[in-house]
Order: C-alpha cells, then structure tokens, then sequence
C-alpha cells in the first residue's frame, strides 16, 4: 500500500511575484529530500496563494529502501592473532557496525585478506523520515528575508503554521515556535481555521473555506470569470500574462468585477490611462470591436461575489483620483515649452560623477550626427536627427514623466507633436530608450535607431570614462543590456560599425566641439570594445552560432560589428561545403607559417618578385594580389571565398617552395608573402579557432 | 458603510483600539516632520533590545506635496496615526483588521489586500519589509516589520502600522475631496486647514529665505553633531529632524540641485546614524531599563 504526504507551510502575505518560483523550489527540494532518503514516490503536486506554499506527494513508499551494503573492516592479518583469536580491532570494527565477530567475512584486495561485513541496512518507516522536511522548509532561500518578532530566523514572511500530515497521520517537527499538525486556515475574511482529517482532502477541505490552492485553477477561474464580463459588454481584452500571473498570486479565492471611469480621461493618451489601471492598479484594460480604449476596466476581487458594489464604487473612486491627478499634469505640462523643459536639464543630473543630463544631449547631438553621416541617412533624416538630439530628454521634467517614471520617452512623444515637433523627431525621442529589455522591440525609425545608438554609445562611454566598468553582476546602469541594444540595432538594420575607429572619432570630436567636460573619452576604447566582443558572443549564443565559429570570428581583427556577423554566417554556411576541411587546413597553414614571421601589426609589407625561384611563388603572389585589391570594397563572405579558392594555389606554393631557407633575403620574402595573406584571413576570422574533423 | 465616523471620533476609536492591545498612546511630537516615522516615539525606539507599544497622531509636513489647498487629495501637511509595537506580534495582521472592523469596515463588505511594499527612508538609514493595505484598492495604511533603523540592524523587530488619516476618513465619510470631511462637531477639515494649506504651499514654494534656510541647514547640523558628541541624544534628534524639514523645505523651493540632493541626504544620514548608536549606548548605560520592567511584568504574571 502507497501513500499521500501533505505539507503546507503558512505565511503572512508573500509578494506575488515570489510565490510561483518558491513553490517550484519547494518542489525541487522535496523531491531532492525524498531521493537522498530513499523514499520511493509517484506524484509530486505543489499547490500555492499569497499565504501558503503545499506540496504533496503521492503513491509515497511506507518505509525506505532498505540497503545491503559491504564494509571493509581491517586486514585479516591484524583481526586476528597468531592463533586465529579476533584481536580488538576486529571486535570494535563489528560493534562500531552493531554487528558480531561470527559475520565476519574475509575478501581479498590487492593481494591482502581483509575482514568485511554484508551489512544490512533496514529502511526506517516514511513517518519517521518524512520529520527530516523541517530541514526543507528551512533550507528555501527567497530574494528578500526578513526578520521578525525576537527570532533570529529569516524567512520570506513570518511563519504562522505548518500543516505535515502522512495520510490521516501527523508527522512530527517543529520550526522556531510553531509545531507542525493538521490545522490549516480558510479565507481571512470568509473562511475559518478547520483541521484536516487526511492528507488528500487538502483541495477540497481549503475550497469549502474559500481558499481555491490550486493556482492553476485559480488562472483558470479568472480567465473565465474575465471572459463572461468582456462577452456580455461585448469588449476586447489582452490578458497581459504578467498581470495575470500577479493577479493569480494576490489572490485566494477570486472574483472578477468590472468599473468605469469618466469618458473625458480618455482625451489623455493611452499610455497614461494604461498605466494608470494596469501598473499601480493591476486592473484589465479593455478596448471595444475596433480597438479603442474604453473607460471601463475590470479587477479581480480576494472574496466572493457579495457586497461587490461597495468594492467597485471604491475601486472607481481610486481611479478616478489617480487620473484626475494624471490629468492636471496632462494639462499643467502643456502650459510650457520643450525649450523651457530643455533648460531645466541643466540642472538635472545624469550621475553625479559623470555631470547633467543637458551635458550628456550636447555630447550625444555631435555622436548622432556623426553616426547619422555614417550610416547614410538622407540630408532630411540628419535634420530630424539633429532636431531630436537637441531635446530627446525633456520629458524627464515634466510632471507626467515626474509622476509615472515608467512613461519616459511616450510623453517626450506625445508632448512634442503636442508642439509641433515634425513626427519623425516625436517618434525618435520614444525610440531612443529602445529595446528596453534583451528581447524588447527595436526602434522602427532610422532616426529613432540612429538616436538610441548615439544615446547607448554615449552612456557606456562616458561611464567607463568615470572608472564605472560593470563588473560581475553588478551592473546598476544596465550598460550591457544597453551594448547589446547596440549589437541588435545594428545587426537589425545591416549597419557597417567599427567599434574602436567610432571610438576614436568620438573622442576626437567630442574634444574638438569642448564637449568632454573635463571627462577622458580615448583612455578606454580597447575595454570598450572588449566589453562589445562579449555582447557580440552573447548574440551568437542567442543564435546558436557553434562557439569554434564565435571564437574565431571575435579572435580575428575585424572591428566591424556588421563584418563580424557575415563572417560567423559564411563560416556557418560554409562549413557544410566538401571541401570546408581542406580549405581551412591550407589556409591555417598559412597563418602558422605567417607567425613565425613576427611582423608588426603596422609594419608595410612587400614582396619582390624578382626574388621567386618557382611559378608556384608567382602565381600566388598574383592571385593574393588580386584578393587584396577587392577586399575593401567585397563583403566579408565574398572575402571568405576568395580565400578559400586559393587553395590549390597554396597547396601548389607549399609543394614546390621551402619557406624556412637559409638565405635571409628570400626567407623573408617568402614570410612577407604569408603575413600579408595571412593578414587577409584575419580580417574574416582567427581560422585557427574552428575545429575541423 | 453603517455608520459615518468624524476624524476625531476615527482617532478616538484607533485610540481606544490600540490602547486596549497594550498600545501607550502618546502626543504627536512637538518637532516638525515628515511622517511620524521620524518621532523618537518610533526611530528612537525601534533601536535596541527594549521592547515598546505605542500609538500617536502624527501631523506630518511635505512641502513638495503642497498644493495650494487646491488638489482633493494632495497636502503640505497630512496626519497619520502610528501604531509600533516591538516585538512584533505574531498576530499583528489580525489585530490590524481588528481595528479596521472597529472603525465600522467590515472586511467581507470589502476587498482588502496586503500588497508587498517594501519601504524605505535613506535620509534616516531606515529599511523595513511589508505591505501596502489596499482597501477596495485604495492604499490606506502602510505595514512594515522594520528591519533597519538608523543604520543599525534591529533586534527585536518593531512592526508599525500607519494609517492615513485623511485617506481613510475620506473613504469612510465617503468624500471626494479631503477639504470636505467632517472633523469634529461639524467643523470640516477645510475650515481648518484650507488656509493654512495655500499659505504653507505659497511660502515653501514661492517666498521662503533660500539663503536663511541654507544658513540654517549647516547650524542645525553643527549642533546636532556637537550633542551628539556630548552624548546629549535627544536634543541631538531634535536638531536632525530640523534639518530634515529644512532641507525639505529647500528642496520644495527647488534650490538643490539632483547633485546636491545627495549630499545633503547623506549629511542627514551620517547624523541619523550617529544618533543611533548614541541612544543604544545611552539605554544599555541606564541598564536597558524598560527590558527589566517587561521581565518583572512577565514574571507577576
């Protein structure tokens, strides 16, 4: 016969972003426990609401596995004597086992007899064993502790009660003050304490006292609940699933209403009336057929359906009270213009170290423009850009972004077409903040993109020009997530960019236009681009590239973020080729001669010709030649190829010319020869890195 | 909701509730502040191993959140009612909906929720756990289990509780503007402090001395650093909490700069800090004497 374990652990109201991931540790561990215990189980179900965290395990063993087991004791020549008596070593090595001297056996190991003893270890009853889950309760770690009362102990929320029942039994323990028992509790308000009689009523023992346990079901209940509202209303609604999720986790038994609110609120953009109801509220929006926004919204209550009218009227009336604020903002920001905004930036700080957020605007002006050249936007596009870099930050300072931080760059946009600003130049300084998160959505707009990376560019500079190198996890400016909205920008829009020259010329201009403010932008080009490389292999391993391929790409000399992804794509696609092996062997071999050369990075390199002794030295040479001369204006791949056709010119080369001659001049010469093919290679791929078979 | 309580029969009643439940009520503390929070009757008194209940009103100074008397719901001046109790009792989130049904709030007439809210006050070295309290979604109380105070890992955990006194009779006199409820005797809270209300807003924001107040900041600190260093603690506070509004008072006025805003903070900081470990000492010199009492009470009984 199998049996049903039920532990649940009762608590004062968790924050609900917590409770799903606990109650999967809580499963994790209980498993782990009962597998390091040697309990057999079936069925691990966890359960979970604001205030409690269950697991239950089922088809659960009524003992554990017993075990036999052999234990060494000492050599036989020191158990016994001369005589064959068992010597005190032998006595207090079968005591030490609870065992006696007649179930001594003797093995032989490595040439020596020793004694051993088949021990049989008899598996303890799972009430007994199941008292070792204090030690889970204990053992779970959340992102915040916190004490409480006189207690040492730290725990998410204050422990109240422990419910461990083995089918109809108590399992004993007891954690700080609290004894574990049968006692669980209903609903705060519409439920009550009641004692379970056995472990697998828990569901239907805690929904008849108005707690549904099961966060599935409540999901379930809400969705349906939400559902029934929005048919009968004949609305749309998006079931945003964090705001779902959280819902679930704030609630114990729900109930969903729907309220309304002014018509005039929606004069306001969308955005704020959204944030409004789905960020401080947590409520639903919904829209109607077409996809307008209506001033109706809908909550989830922690109770039934009675007296629901009171917590409407009450839900409207702190609503009504978050827009009628949002609204004197709406109308009080307008009375002002983005040149009044822009001046007040000079006394905002964008860091204490680093200076003003109207420091950081001039500085990012000239980046962008620069950027905008680069990449070739139109004469039009570079006078949006220009536009927009001059007041791209305003919104901070207004009373909306002051109020609702999370609307940053929406109110900059909605704001500047307010005054007039062209759209383009509107839809940049929303875009500039994208993406907001490694999988956000990218800026639409060339300017936009332009802006973002001018912006991005400008902050990861200008704190590593301060010292403030993210390192570990400490990164409390999100530089990485913002070097690999970089990396993502400008694989998405094809953009050619070399990190360490766009360094350079940003430091050089910046210095030029007296814009450094007294901050040094040359002194960390290699960090920054090294910290580049390392989002450039978080994007390939995003992408599956083989990590031989990233190597390779990111240990050539290309600087080229653009150049860097071809590469990785020809060397993919490539790879498949018949000849791939024979290809990068050649042109290894290349490189490992071309090393020995020790040639500096920017030493000018020439062959002479008069200087081959073969047709093989001039064919090559003729042929790298050729190669050289396309390279700057081929792509990257179309580079690859051109290499890699060069190998029966190579295999020939190496056939009929001994590199490593005595005679100086033409070792030279011939080592000349591979370094500059050898640099050609380079400019694709450390080849060296791939791994062939 | 059956019946309309005034403000002052709100506060009679949280009085008498909390006095009940072993609370000593105490009087607001006579040094501006920002939230009751910030009176010895709580900072000083979470600190150490003494135990301490209390309950008081607190009128609470905002400058920034003035608003010339003319927003429903925004204040220079708010009142909360305090309630800290250390250790924390175990049943300290039944005794506090406790006193939400003796106000006249019947829990299952509405939808009342605790919403992680964990809080803070860097200015005065202060962190806690807890919640918001949402009644019918409206935030009417704050519920921490502070966990620093002063800089100083505390032990036993205080809980306190703050009501908001104008949100909550706002929604139990069901008004839409806190100008319009009733204190006492038909009196409403705008005939007492509408005026009072534009006349704090129109001097933190428009007339106050920027140069007086500045001058007074570096004073208030001088002395509040000097006491401290003659182990005078509570005159010590006081100075900090003068500070404290100070500088809030010139940050209304918009006179710090986001820069500066650190720095002064971290001035009130560094004092609050001091202040801490002073008033430990303080009371560990005078033998802890209230932990001594609350032993011999237990003992009689």
């Amino acid at each position: 016969m199998t049996h049903t374990f039920l532990m649940e652990i009762g608590l004062e109201e968790m924050p609900a972003h917590v409770v799903t991931p606990s109650r999967q540790q809580l499963v994790k561990r209980t498993q782990e426990f009962l597998q390091q215990n040697r309990l057999s189980y079936g069925k691990v179900s966890s359960f979970s609401t604001p205030r409690r965290l269950t697991v239950m395990v089922e088809e659960l063993a009524a003992k554990q596995t017993d075990v036999k087991k052999e234990v060494r004791g000492p050599a036989k020549k020191i158990a016994q004597d001369a005589d064959g008596n068992w010597t005190k070593a032998a006595q207090g090595f079968v005591r030490g086992q609870k065992m006696t001297t007649d179930d001594i056996i003797f093995k032989e190991q490595k040439g020596e007899e020793y004694v051993f003893l088949d021990k049989f270890i008899p598996g303890e009853p799972a009430k007994e064993v199941l008292t070792g889950m204090k030690d889970v309760i204990t053992a779970m770690t959340f992102s915040t502790n916190m004490h409480w009362g006189d207690h040492d102990f730290e725990y998410i929320r204050p422990i109240h009660w422990i419910v461990a029942l083995l089918d109809q039994v108590i399992v004993p323990f007891q954690v700080l003050d609290i004894k574990s028992g049968r006692k669980t509790q209903g609903h705060r308000f519409l439920g009550k304490a009641i004692e379970l009689h056995q472990a697998s009523d828990y569901l239907t023992v805690l929904e008849g006292q108005f707690v549904i346990a099961d966060p599935a079901k409540r999901q379930a209940m809400i969705e349906a609940q939400i559902q029934k509202l929005v048919k009968a209303n004949k609305w749309t609604v998006e079931l945003d699933p964090d705001l779902l999720e959280e819902v679930v986790n704030l609630v114990e038994y729900p109930t969903a209403f729907s309220g309304t609110f002014a018509a005039k609120y929606l004069n306001m953009p969308d955005e704020v009336l959204i944030t409004s109801m789905k960020d401080h509220q947590r409520y639903f929006y919904v829209r109607d057929q077409a996809g307008k926004l209506l001033p109706n919204f809908i909550s989830v209550r922690n109770g039934n359906a009675e007296h629901l009218d009171n917590v409407i009227s009450g839900n409207e009336k702190v609503l009504a009270a978050r827009l009628e604020d949002a609204e004197f903002f709406y109308t009080e920001d307008q009375k002002q213009t983005i040149a009044d905004y822009v001046a007040r930036l000079k006394s905002v700080s964008f860091h204490d170290k680093i200076g003003t957020m109207y420091e950081k605007m001039q500085r990012v002006q000239l980046i962008a423009q620069a950027l905008g050249e680069k990449v070739g936007l139109t004469a039009d596009e570079l006078t949006d850009l220009q536009r927009a870099s001059e007041i791209y930050k305003f919104d901070l300072v207004t009373g909306m972004v002051g109020e609702f931080p999370e609307l940053q760059g929406v109110m900059g946009e909605k704001y500047a077409l307010l005054q007039g600003e062209r759209p383009a130049v509107a839809q940049a300084i929303r875009e500039h903040y994208l993406p907001i998160s490694a999988d956000g959505v990218l800026p639409e707009s060339k300017v936009g993109a332009v802006l973002a990376l001018a912006d991005k560019f400008d902050s990861i500079s200008s704190f590593f020009a301060v010292g403030m190198i993210p390192n570990g996890s400490n990164d409390p400016y999100a530089l990485r997530r913002q070097a690999f909205g970089i990396v993502r920008i400008l694989h998405d829009r094809q953009w050619h960019l070399s990190v360490t020259n766009f360094e350079q010329q940003m430091a050089q201009l910046l210095e030029k236009h007296q814009v450094t403010f007294n901050l040094d932008y040359g002194k960390n080009i290699q960090p920054i681009k090294q910290f580049m490389d390392d989002r450039m292999r978080q994007w390939f391993g995003n992408h599956q590239v083989n990590y031989d391929i990233v190597d390779a790409v990111l240990g050539g000399h290309n600087n080229d973020l653009m150049a860097m992804f071809d590469a990785a794509q020809v060397l993919g696609e490539q790879r498949q080729d018949t000849n791939f092996k024979e290809s990068i062997e050649a042109l290894t071999r290349v490189l490992r001669l071309a090393d020995k050369a020790n040639f500096g990075d920017q030493e000018t390199l020439s062959v002479d010709p008069a200087l081959f002794e073969n047709d093989a030295e001039k064919n090559l040479y003729e042929a790298v030649k050729k190669v050289q001369e396309a390279t700057p204006k081929h792509s990257v791949a179309e580079n690859f190829v051109a290499l890699r056709d060069l190998r029966p010119l190579i295999e020939a080369y190496f056939e009929a010319t001994m590199v490593m001659v005595d005679d100086e001049k033409i070792r030279k010469n011939r080592l000349t020869q591979l370094a500059i093919l050898a640099r050609l290679i380079f400019t694709v791929a450390n080849l060296n890195e791939l791994i062939v078979k | 909701m059956d019946q309309k309580l005034n403000i002052q029969d709100m506060i009679l009643t949280l009085q008498r509730y909390w006095s009940k439940q072993g609370c000593m009520l105490m009087e607001a503390y006579d040094t501006e502040k920002g939230a009751g929070t910030m009176s010895p009757y709580t900072f000083l008194r979470a600190i150490g191993p003494e135990p301490w209940n209390a309950a008081y009103v607190e009128p609470s100074r905002r400058p920034a959140d003035g608003r010339y008397g003319e927003n429903p719901n925004r204040l220079y001046q708010h009142h909360q009612f305090q309630v800290v109790m250390k250790p924390s009792p175990a049943n300290i989130q039944e005794l506090y909906l406790d006193s939400l049904r003796a106000l006249g709030i019947d829990p299952l007439a509405h939808d009342i929720r605790f919403v992680e809210d964990n809080w803070e006050n860097p200015s005065m070295g202060c962190a806690g756990v807890g919640w918001e309290v949402w009644l019918d979604g409206m935030e009417v109380s704050q519920f921490t289990y502070f966990q620093v105070v002063g800089g100083l890992n505390v032990r036993p955990v205080t809980s306190e509780i703050t009501y908001g006194i104008e949100r909550l009779a706002s929604y139990i006199q069901d008004v839409n503007s806190v100008f319009d409820l009733e204190w006492g005797d038909g009196v409403k809270y705008g005939d007492i402090f509408k005026e009072p209300e534009f006349e704090h807003s129109k001097y933190s924001f428009e007339e106050s001395n920027q140069d007086m107040l500045l001058q007074l900041f570096d004073m208030y600190e001088n002395e509040a650093k000097k006491q401290i260093d003659n182990g005078l603690v509570h005159p010590a506070y006081d100075y900090i909490l003068k500070c404290s509004h100070t500088f809030n008072l010139l940050d209304a006025r918009g006179a710090v700069s986001v820069t500066e805003r650190a720095g002064y903070l971290s001035r009130i900081r560094n004092m609050a800090r001091a202040v801490a470990r002073a008033f430990v000492a303080e009371r560990e010199k005078l033998g802890f004497p209230l932990l001594k009492q609350d032993t011999e009470k237990k003992e009689e009984n």
